[in-house]
């Protein structure tokens, strides 16, 4: 099963429907309500982070019998020290994200701490990709 | 504590979701960070926040909220209300401060996550 969405950098009217869908997509899988949210905390995370931080980028979801594959790739600023983006109280937000009740230097951890397998890449000046596996047996 | 008592103890009304649910709240979490909300682990939790945008509505869908609480009557639009009703989630508006409606609360019972 797969499924694509495109998220708009800066639009957080929007943000949040693609972490929604996957939510009823794994409802109606009969997926145990912890893997549920774990999975759709740390997918919203990083939907926020896009809408955020970059311009534009594309959400694809894997789904199969044992586990769920997020992959988001956005074009943006890409992170130069990710090890630092990932502690705590770290950020580089706007006032304008803070406004929305983000950008406290808290969504990469938290998505560390939601997530299996978390992998996070990036490229100054290109952009970022995040890979967020969770198993459904767990 | 269901929906309809606490919506009389905190002077509130229900703007969406089912005013009458049977979801019994024993914990709150007070905050207008949605960053914050987003750590925390508990069920069947009330949120209470003075942040009233579509963003409030997705964290608490997102983490399995069934009832938010904006407090000082802070104008919640037609799309937040379709969201959280679609989410099945409650919203209550209350004309109290942040720290008038957790104090009601936390008199009452109601625990803290932390």
């Amino acid at each position: 099963m797969h499924f694509e969405y495109l998220v708009e950098g800066g639009n957080f009217s929007k943000a949040g429907f693609p972490s929604s869908q996957v939510k009823k997509t794994l409802k109606q899988l009969n997926v145990d309500g912890s893997v549920i949210k774990r999975t759709v905390v740390a997918l919203y995370e990083a939907e926020v982070n896009i809408v955020a931080h970059a311009y534009s980028g594309v959400i694809l979801v894997a789904i199969d019998t044992e586990k769920i594959r997020i992959t988001l790739t956005d074009e943006g600023p890409g992170i130069p020290d990710i090890k630092k983006a990932m502690e705590i109280g770290y950020s580089t937000a706007t006032p304008a994200v803070r406004e929305m009740g983000f950008g406290a230097g808290m969504g990469l951890s938290n998505m560390n701490s939601n997530a299996d397998s978390l992998d996070i890449t990036s490229e100054v000046g290109k952009g970022t990709k995040v890979e967020i596996i969770n198993f459904f047996g767990k | 504590m269901k929906i309809s008592e606490i919506v009389k103890m905190i002077g509130g009304s229900v703007v969406a979701g089912n005013k009458n649910s049977d979801i019994e709240f024993e914990m709150a979490f007070a905050s207008d960070l949605m960053s914050d909300v987003l750590t925390v682990k508990t069920d069947n939790l009330l949120l209470l926040t003075g942040l009233v945008n579509i963003q409030a509505i997705r964290t608490a869908e997102m983490s399995d909220i069934a009832c938010i609480i904006f407090v000082r009557n802070k104008k919640v639009t037609a799309e937040m209300i379709r969201i959280a009703t679609e989410s099945k989630i409650t919203i209550i508006q209350s004309p109290f401060s942040m720290f008038k409606v957790s104090g009601l609360l936390y008199n009452t019972g109601i625990k803290p996550v932390f």
